[in-house]
């Protein structure tokens, strides 16, 4: 490499940081809502009733719901698609969103299951693993988790919670709970009309959106770029 | 005067009778070959009886995604890879029967195998391996090679995969100390999940497979 491309792969590498050093951050409050599964992959299913369905269908009442609220939402798929869960973190590391929220169903248990990742805590790097990139962000996520508990638990639900590796999830730098949705065990119904049951999801769906206002008001989300930021302009 | 046609007709069916008497004899003869073959392969000691000892199965529960420690007294084989098997699988038959805590179909036949071998600490590095090696004299993982039917028939769900594995695991540890890591296979082979949801590619850590509430429980 000759010195003078040397010296423009410099500068430009050094122009982003530059144009971004004299302006504040603007606060900004982004929720990735991750509906599971999808396309060839129907994740559980019985009968009619499909796990991919039922995520969509939830992430888009969610989102709604969110959007209301003025909460910026991205969402990893809009239709029935086959998505990577390559591209799933892609799009949800990509969004440096201040909460993650993997949505599944499932027709064993009861209530809604809330997991974070298994992984260990680490201090956040410049480069992190990708398999494992939640590491860094696994305090805020049981954070996040504490949250969702009040809110569901609030609104009546019976919720479980739990640690789990989730290949998804491990790999998400924001705050990031999977969350589970299955039977209300109060409804005396069988597992998919309890699934099925519009009145049950926009419940599951007003607590979860209920829980994401609660944790922007309290600050609690922010990321590690805001984390790092902040770091940078104390004197 | 006998009709020349019945003449015929009568050593027609005599040779077919004699012919017939002769086939019948052959069989006979090849059956009891069989059977005197078959006795000649039978173990002449009566199989041992192997002494029951005490097994601790962890029994998972998805009513509050817990799992319990139950005792059982099992005849249980001498090598440790076929104990190891004969564990988990009283822990599936468990999981199959009616009225499980935690239903899953398959029951002892969906462990194929499970082969112990010794942690390779200075391939893991790190911590985990430290970690390992601190363990117990001589830490082993143990590869449970579970069948594609047992992944095929299992309930699709984060916290009913999760607690199959982990109850594998935690199982393994109650009876083997010295596992502290468990993979798994399925048909011989990596698989992404178990059913969708459990990562099945990572090593699983023993002392990390208990769930417990992570944030307090719930109102």
């Amino acid at each position: 490499m000759r010195w003078s491309e040397a010296a423009l792969l410099a500068a430009a590498i050094s122009l982003p940081s530059m144009a971004q050093a004299p302006a504040a951050p603007a606060a900004r409050f982004v929720v990735v809502l991750d509906a599971a599964h999808g396309g060839d992959d129907t994740g559980g299913h019985s009968g009619n009733w499909t796990e991919k369905a039922f995520t969509l269908a939830l992430s888009v009442r969610l989102r709604s719901l969110l959007q209301a609220r003025g909460i910026e939402v991205v969402t990893t798929r809009e239709q029935d698609e086959t998505l990577a869960a390559e591209q799933r973190d892609a799009i949800a590391n990509h969004a440096q969103a201040q909460a993650c929220l993997s949505l599944h169903a499932s027709l064993s248990g009861s209530g809604v299951h809330l997991f974070v990742s298994s992984l260990a805590p680490v201090q956040p790097a410049r480069f992190v693993p990708w398999k494992t990139a939640q590491a860094t962000a696994v305090a805020r996520s049981l954070g996040l988790a504490g949250v969702l508990n009040s809110a569901l638990g609030q609104a009546g639900l019976n919720v479980t919670l739990g640690r789990t590796a989730l290949p998804v999830v491990d790999s998400m730098t924001c705050p990031a709970v999977a969350v589970e949705v299955a039977p209300d065990p109060g409804s005396g119904v069988t597992a998919t009309e309890s699934l099925n049951d519009a009145g049950y999801q926009a419940k599951v769906a007003q607590a979860l959106a209920g829980a994401l206002l609660e944790w922007r008001q309290d600050g609690l989300g922010e990321s590690v770029h805001d984390v790092s930021r902040k770091g940078a302009r104390a004197p | 005067m006998i009709p020349r046609y019945q003449t015929v007709l009568f050593f027609v069916l005599l040779a077919a009778s004699i012919i017939m008497g002769a086939v019948l004899w052959q069989l006979r003869d090849r059956a009891e070959q069989r059977r005197l073959q078959a006795q000649a392969s039978t173990p002449t000691q009566a199989p041992q009886v192997a002494p029951a000892v005490q097994a601790t199965l962890m029994v998972a529960n998805d009513v509050d995604d817990s799992m319990q420690e139950r005792i059982f007294s099992l005849p249980l084989p001498p090598s440790e890879n076929a104990r190891a098997r004969a564990i988990l699988g009283k822990l599936l038959d468990l999981y199959a029967a009616p009225g499980a805590t935690h239903p899953v179909e398959g029951g002892s036949s969906a462990i194929a195998q499970v082969f112990l071998k010794p942690v390779n600490v200075s391939a893991t590095g790190g911590a985990r391996g430290r970690r390992a090696a601190n363990a117990a004299a001589a830490p082993e993982m143990a590869v449970v090679n579970l069948t594609s039917a047992f992944a095929a028939s299992h309930p699709s769900g984060i916290e009913t995969e999760s607690l199959t594995v982990l109850s594998i695991c935690a199982t393994l540890h109650a009876n083997l100390p010295q596992v502290t890591e468990v993979r798994f296979l399925v048909d011989g082979q990596e698989r992404l999940t178990l059913a969708g949801h459990a990562d099945l590619t990572r090593t699983y850590l023993t002392a990390e497979a208990a769930p417990t509430a992570v944030v307090g429980a719930a109102p």
